[in-house]
This record gives structure tokens, sequence and C-alpha cells, in this order.
């Protein structure tokens, strides 16, 4: 149960980062991944907080 | 994709007669049009104390000063039809775009090696590539660590308003004392053109409802700045058919909400950045459009026409960039402030400016005294100082002025793609994009040019002269105009 990023769309635009309530998202490389160990999917929350701050649609999915 | 920003049309009569006459018998320069050489009268001593030596607000101060941006702040809580920062090229210059984004740390590397090897630094600005104020922690460690180490630097944020208001009190304790807005918009239904979503309080609005909350929240950031007596420019991006003619009514609204100063820019928009203008055929304004509409503007908010609309990790003088040169692997491990070399450039300025002013009255006294109607279009190559001390070959843009009757009056700049002397694509071809540039301009003034560009531009009816190498600007036109209609007693220059 995590999200995952996918990595041709991500702008590297960091958004998510401090946006995640787990801090599972970090930058790795050229872009930014979501350690599915720490990925709670915002349980508890309205919304998925990655995918609602993200710039690019559909890149913050259900992996 | 860098057209000039000034029509033809504007060029053969003055932006603001009544600007340039009362320049012309100050000696100092237009406000309007101009920034001011010396303190405009009507502004505050204060504000021009914070303006003096900033390059983004005073035309004068463009000359001697530079601005860096560090990019730290990724970051975004809107998106903007015209923006997309997915994409970097380096010798793309539009806002938004960066080649590497910084830490607080590595910035701080950055502005010391910069400020050590370049002394005309005297603003570092934070203009993203995302919103300075939605990536507030970052954004305020590195103002506070830099400012730490240099304690003159000034401090200048660029945001889009959304989270404005949340930190317009730190903004004022930590001394950031100049706040740009991007406003494009007062009425939310334009605003759904601009801005298909907004991330507010923890989730996402989209249409005008996104465009409502954004909009208030900008009017608020800037009623807030305000009161703290922070200086707040506005940026508005043009966008014909969008919203064009509603600008007059953005300036009107932030005019009455105490801002500074008021920028337009041309949309930018090219298929090949990847925005959605781009992508949709959105056309950016033509030189024409968007000097009408600035015209139009004059007498509001007070107009900025020297913008060079530049990328968020520039370094430099307006006109040049050289944010290649300090790239994070250029920079050393360890850095330690030299104040030594800026002091000594300010000391430097602040005569030059002096004998500047001097020489710019003398020069308009000289332009008035000739008795005609003549009008020049003169573009000028520098590299700063306000002197005419750029190879033609080398210049990355030339400064045009208009000087006539009414006196000596900057109206604008021509980016050049490629410099003649630097062009690998074979020399004349380069050469003719120079000459495109330089359309409807008179006479070119540069500190050395050839015989066979020389020889080129005057087939293309341009007049290119290194007879006024090194001078000051107003000077060197000065005394070209007097030359060119025949003044008996040549007037004597400062």
């Amino acid at each position: 149960m995590a999200f995952k990023i996918i990595a041709s769309q991500c702008t590297s635009c960091g958004a998510c980062e401090f946006e995640c309530p787990s801090a599972a998202i970090r930058m790795k490389g050229e872009t930014y991944i979501i350690d599915p160990a720490k990925c709670t999917e915002c349980e508890g929350m309205d919304t998925q907080q990655c995918a609602a701050v993200c710039p690019v649609p559909k890149t913050c999915i259900k992996a | 994709m860098n057209q000039p920003m000034i029509s033809l049309e504007s060029l053969f009569a003055p932006i603001d007669e009544e600007a340039l006459q009362k320049a012309a018998t100050s000696g100092g320069c237009s406000s309007s049009s101009c920034g001011s050489s010396a303190k405009p009268e009507d502004m505050a001593e204060d504000v021009w104390d914070k303006i003096k030596d900033h390059p983004c607000y005073s035309e004068e101060a463009h000359h001697y000063f530079a601005r860096m941006h560090v990019a730290v702040a990724p970051a975004c809580n809107i998106q903007c039809n015209y923006c997309n920062r997915k994409y970097d090229c380096a010798n793309e210059s539009r806002p938004g775009v960066v080649s590497e984004k910084l830490t607080p740390d590595q910035a701080m590397r950055k502005v010391v090696t910069v400020a050590n090897e370049v002394p005309q630094l005297s603003v570092l600005g934070i203009a993203g590539p995302g919103d300075a104020c939605y990536d507030w922690r970052k954004t305020k460690a590195t103002f506070e660590q830099i400012s730490k180490e240099i304690p003159d630097i000034k401090l200048c944020i660029s945001t889009n308003g959304l989270a404005l208001p949340d930190h317009v009190d730190e903004l004022a304790t930590m001394n950031v004392d100049h706040v740009t807005i991007t406003i494009n918009m007062v009425d939310p239904e334009i605003g759904a053109k601009i801005y298909p979503w907004i991330y507010y309080n923890k989730r996402r609005y989209e249409g005008i409802e996104a465009a409502k909350i954004l909009h208030e929240r900008q009017m608020l950031g800037l009623e807030m700045l305000t009161a703290r007596g922070i200086l707040t420019k506005i940026n508005s991006v043009m966008i014909p058919g969008v919203n064009d003619e509603h600008l007059l009514e953005v300036n009107k609204w932030v005019k009455e909400r105490g801002a500074f100063l008021h920028n337009v820019m041309p949309l930018i928009s090219d298929p090949a950045h990847g925005t959605h203008y781009g992508l949709t055929g959105q056309r950016g304004p033509t030189p024409m459009e968007l000097k009408a509409l600035q015209d139009k503007l004059e007498g509001g908010a007070k107009l900025m026409r020297h913008c060079r609309q530049c990328r968020a990790d520039a370094v430099g003088l307006l006109g040049e960039d050289r944010g290649q040169e300090f790239t994070l692997d250029q920079l050393p491990e360890t850095v330690t402030y030299d104040a030594s070399r800026r002091e000594a450039y300010r000391e430097i300025v602040a005569k030059e400016r002096g004998d500047h002013v001097e020489a710019k009255k003398a020069a308009v006294a000289e332009v008035k005294d000739v008795a005609t109607d003549a009008k020049l279009l003169v573009a000028v190559a520098t590299k700063g100082g306000g002197r005419v001390n750029e190879h033609f070959g080398h210049a990355k843009e030339f400064q045009v002025y208009e000087v006539g009757p009414k006196g000596i009056g900057f109206v604008g700049h021509r980016k050049v793609e490629a410099q003649y002397c630097e062009g690998g694509w074979g020399e004349d071809a380069t050469l003719d994009t120079v000459i495109q540039a330089l359309v409807g301009v008179d006479v070119v003034l540069c500190a050395k040019i050839g015989d066979c560009p020389k020889d080129m531009l005057t087939a293309a009816g341009i007049r290119a002269t290194d007879d006024y190498g090194f001078e000051y600007i107003e000077t060197a036109i000065g005394s070209l105009y007097a030359a060119e209609f025949g003044l008996e007693t040549s007037a004597a220059v400062a």
C-alpha cells in the first residue's frame, strides 16, 4: 500500500516533499521518489497530499 | 524568442513628452522612462535610498549594479498556463527556468563566491523556479544565512501572492524590502483562463473558485506589504486576447493599494517550452502591442521598461547572465566573504554617478542647443557603468536611446541572439540577425568595431561608430547629435 511517482512526468519541483505527512518523499538522482515503507497513502486525510500539490496530473499514483 | 521590446513606431515619438521635457530641464532622466539619475523630485528620500542600488527598480541603477537569483525554492502552489519548469536550456532566458536547484547551504556558497568576484552585486533575489513564499522554509533559511554573512546585500523575493499574507511579518523582520507579486488579473473569470489550478489550505482548487482565492490573497498581500513600507513591484504577463485590455484595470487596482512599480511583460510562448499556452498556440504580444499597452498605462502606477525577463538563476548585470560561471561544480568547498571589492566598487560608483549626472546635464544642454527638430535613434553597446564600453561584436544587447529636441531618453533594449564575434554558424549569418535586431536604429555607438561589419551595417542603412568609445552614454549621444546637426560652436562637454 503506497503511492509512487511517475519519473518521466515528474518536474522535480519538490512541492510534494514537504507536503507529505509521512516524510516519505525524497530526492533521488534527478527526480523524487516515494519510500513505500513510509507511505501511508495519506490515511485519515481527505485527499492524497502529494497528488494534490503535484503540478502534473496523474504523476503521483497508486503503486 | 527575444523580440525587441519597443515598437518602431514608438521610437520616432517620445514616450512621454512631459517627462522628457522635465528630464531635459532638470538634467535628470524622467522617472517613468528611465528610473532616474538623481533622486526624482516626486520621490521620498527613504524610497530613493531603497531603490538607488537596485537594478530592477531603478533604470539608472541597472547600469551599475548586478543582481543574482538563487534557485532554492522549486515548489509551487499554483499552475500558470504560461509556465513549465520541467525543461531547462542554459541558453534559454525566461522566468521559471533554472539549470540546477540549490539547497540553502549551496546558495550561501554561491552568493559568497559571486560577491567576491562580481563587485557590482547589490541584490539577492529568490524568484523560484517555484514560489518563494510557498517554499518558505528554504527561502527563509537562505536569507537568514546570507544576510548574516553579507549584511548590506538587499533581499528581494518574487511570488504569486497566494502564500504571501502568511509571511509578510517575517519578511518585514528579515529586512526584505523589495517584493514582486505577479498579478495577471483582478477578475476571477479572466483568472480562470490563466490558472488551471491552485493549491491552498491543503487542497486543490480549480477554475473560477481558484482564481477568486488567488485574487483575494494577492490583494491582501499587497495591502499588508504597503502597510509595512515594503516596496512592491507588480509583474503582469500580457496575454493577447486574455488579459491585455484587462491590465489597465489591474494597474488601477494595484496603484490604489500602493504598488511602487508596474512591470508589464510580454507572454513568452513557444511549443518547445511545453507550456499550455505554447502547446495551444496562444501567441505573445507583438512589440507594438506591448508598447501601446505600456503607453496607455503611463500615469497609473509607475511603469518599468528595462525588464529583461531573466532566469530564476541569473547572475550579473541585467543585460548579461554570468550564471554559467557559477554552477555548483565550480564553487569552492568553503568560502569566506571578502567585502573589500564590493566596497571599493561602491566608492567608485558613488563618484562615477556624480560625474555621470553632471555629464548627462551637459549632454542634454548640448542637445537642446542644437536648433533642429531632428530625432535620432541610437543603439549603444555597453557592458555597464553607463558608458559606451562594449565591442560591437561582443554585445549581447544594445540599449536604445532616442535623442531629439526634447533631450535624451532611454526607450528600451534590443537583444542579440548570437554575438557577431562568437557565432558558430558563419559570421555573415550572425551579422544579419544583429542587423535585424537593430532595425529602425540610425546610429550604433560602440567601443570598437571592425571595418567589415561597419560596411555591412552601412549597407543596411545603419551607421556605426567607435569614435565615442568609453564616453558616458549621454555624452556620446550629445556629441553625436551636435556633430550630426551642425552645431557651429561645439559646446563643451563635462
